[in-house]
């Protein structure tokens, strides 16, 4: 029997994070009461002129430069008209022959190997509004909209069809968030619907070179939904392969509920979109020199701080990837680093601690509730000494529920360590005493009872003790040193 | 260039506009004769000239990324055929 191998393309749709709309000065701030964020520009209302967000404009051209896309000059806007009550001028403005980006590549690892999918093009277009569709009695028929999105700066990311696994999709789709994310364009929160995945299907023969009929699937609003998708799509089309039937160019939808994709019950001149230049946008025209000065603009970017990571901090790749993967925290370590703090103690923390405790509260790592100076602190107590590990978790867990700074918290808290020898004879000789026999077997040469003397320490010294200075003592006293 | 019936009748339903047939071949005469006077415009000899996608003489427009007041609700849907609290309220187009 003939295999099958999947061939997907994708179209990633992110909303730029700029203040303002993209041709108007109406905010984006998502959850805005229905309709608060409308003007006579983003409603289409006659006689009201756009006009480009310069932000807008330098967030795309950042990503355009990421994926080492050239740009067309003049690069132009266009109409793409159809009717649909979201879209209030009756066209939505985006690019079409003279987009921002085109013929680029972009990176990303799947299992440990680099992958390279080609980047076809990379447009700015605008929102459309939000349509609900009420479902109790007597709403039957009706549609209720709010415009606050239309006209919010929208990016569509159009790759080529070089992906061929569920595992490449999942891996394609994580790395291009990040990025987004890296470069600050993007908030790109899935929850919102600030990134939107659709995703082209074809099967075909594995060895083949020809493309099969590919189908579009939208509705696939997380990375488990298009996985799920993609699955279902490749089985409904290497099945229908098989059986000797077509395969339909058609659009599909993704029922979440049922795991399967239904075909859109659209018509074909649906798509008829007759793409024009918008008048009311003048052509756009970038110097080379421009351009080289928001290309060196761009910041570190993942898979660079990950062997950045790796190389000069010594940390392992697994550490490194997991530090890199959201921009702030990758930031957070750097500037602990920076104040001297060690790597290592600084990865340990943040992976141990700092993204554990990130991930319980379910709180977004843009908003970190410690700073690098507080981790920097605490790591400087532990290593004089001051506090014990143990102490210094605790330290950190109060640190991240108010942002005192640790030596606060270690004097409110007492928990200053005991380090030194005098004021720890006492317990340690009452724990022998209390102990005859670990302590007789640790004496005749046995180390296990070591731990459990210390830990005999460390309980009556209310786990203030220094761990070390105990341990010394102990082989001091029962073993002579 | 001619346009036929059909290809009116396909410009009516993307428009979303019901027309009768007289309509229909009323609309196709005469989109044919704006057509035919355009037409004079391929008599002129464009071999050496880029596409022209904008008339006028400017490039890179642009505006600050800065909020401006927006329309209270009321104003927004003020020239809403129907509304519902603080939303435009029309006719369901997908099941
Ligand atoms: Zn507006």
């Amino acid at each position: 029997m003939v295999d099958y191998e999947p061939v997907i393309g994708f179209e990633i749709h992110a909303e730029l994070a700029t203040a303002s709309k993209v041709f108007c000065g109406c905010g984006t701030e998502p959850g805005a009461p229905p309709n608060t964020h409308t003007c006579p520009v983003c409603l289409g209302l006659p006689g009201a002129l756009p006009v480009l967000n310069v932000a807008a404009l330098e967030y795309a051209l950042k990503v355009v430069l990421a994926c080492h896309c050239d740009v067309p000059s003049p690069a132009i806007f266009e109409r793409k008209n159809y009717y649909y009550p979201d879209l209030p001028k009756n066209y939505q403005i985006s690019q079409k022959r003279a987009p921002f980006g085109v013929n680029g590549w972009f990176e990303f690892e799947v299992n440990g190997a680099m992958k390279r999918v080609r980047i076809l093009d990379i447009h700015l277009e605008e929102d459309a509004g939000k349509l609900v569709h009420p479902q109790e009695r007597g709403a039957a028929g009706v549609s209720l909209v709010d415009y606050n999105r239309a006209g919010v700066p929208l990016l569509e990311i159009v790759s080529g069809p070089d992906i061929h696994s569920v595992e490449e999709a999942e891996a394609y789709m994580i790395a291009m968030r990040r990025l987004l994310r890296y470069l600050g364009v993007s908030e790109a929160r899935m929850e919102l619907g600030q990134i939107r995945f659709e995703a082209n299907i074809s099967v075909r023969p594995v060895g083949s070179a020809t493309l099969g009929t590919r189908v579009e699937i939208k509705n696939l609003n997380s990375y488990r939904t298009v996985i799920r998708g993609i699955e279902y799509e490749v089985a409904r089309q290497t099945a229908l392969h098989r059986n000797g039937e077509r395969v339909a160019q058609e659009t599909r939808l993704f029922d979440d509920a049922r795991g399967i994709t239904l075909a859109m019950r659209d018509k074909e001149e649906a798509h008829d979109y007759r793409y024009f230049p918008d008048p009311d946008l003048v052509p756009m025209r970038f110097t080379p020199e421009y351009l080289e000065r928001l290309r060196a603009g761009l910041p570190e970017l993942p898979a660079a701080r990950r062997a950045r990571f790796i190389s000069a901090y010594g940390l392992p790749a697994y550490d490194a990837a997991l530090l890199t993967d959201e921009k702030a925290i990758a930031d957070f370590v750097d500037a602990a680093v920076a104040l001297s703090a060690p790597p290592k103690s600084v990865s340990n923390w943040t992976m141990g601690e700092l993204l554990r405790l990130l991930n319980e509260r379910g709180l977004s790592p843009d908003a970190l509730p410690i700073t690098p100076a507080h981790l920097a602190a605490l790591i400087t107590l532990v290593e004089s000494g001051a506090i014990n590990q143990n102490q210094a978790k605790q330290v950190f867990a109060e640190m991240f529920e108010t942002g005192k700074e640790p030596a606060l918290i270690v004097k409110e808290q007492g928990f200053a360590q005991i380090s030194d020898a005098g004021a720890l004879e006492a317990i340690v000789n009452e724990v022998v005493a209390a102990n005859p026999d670990p302590a007789a077997r640790y004496a005749a040469g046995e180390d296990k009872p070591l731990g459990f003397l210390v830990g005999q320490v460390m309980k009556r010294s209310g786990g203030k003790a220094n761990a070390p200075v105990v341990n010394a003592m102990l082989r001091e006293k029962l073993r002579g040193g | 260039m001619r346009l036929s019936r059909d290809e009116i009748a396909h410009v009516a339903l993307l428009s979303r506009l019901k027309l009768t047939e007289e309509e229909m071949a009323q609309f196709t005469g005469q989109l044919n004769a704006i057509l035919d006077h355009f037409a004079a415009l391929t008599e002129a000899d464009t071999g050496d000239i880029d596409a022209t996608t904008h008339v006028v003489p400017m490039t890179n427009v642009m505006r600050a990324d800065v909020q401006r007041p927006s329309f209270a609700p009321d104003d927004a849907l003020a020239n809403a055929p129907e509304r519902a609290g603080d939303q435009f309220k029309v006719p369901r187009v997908v099941e």
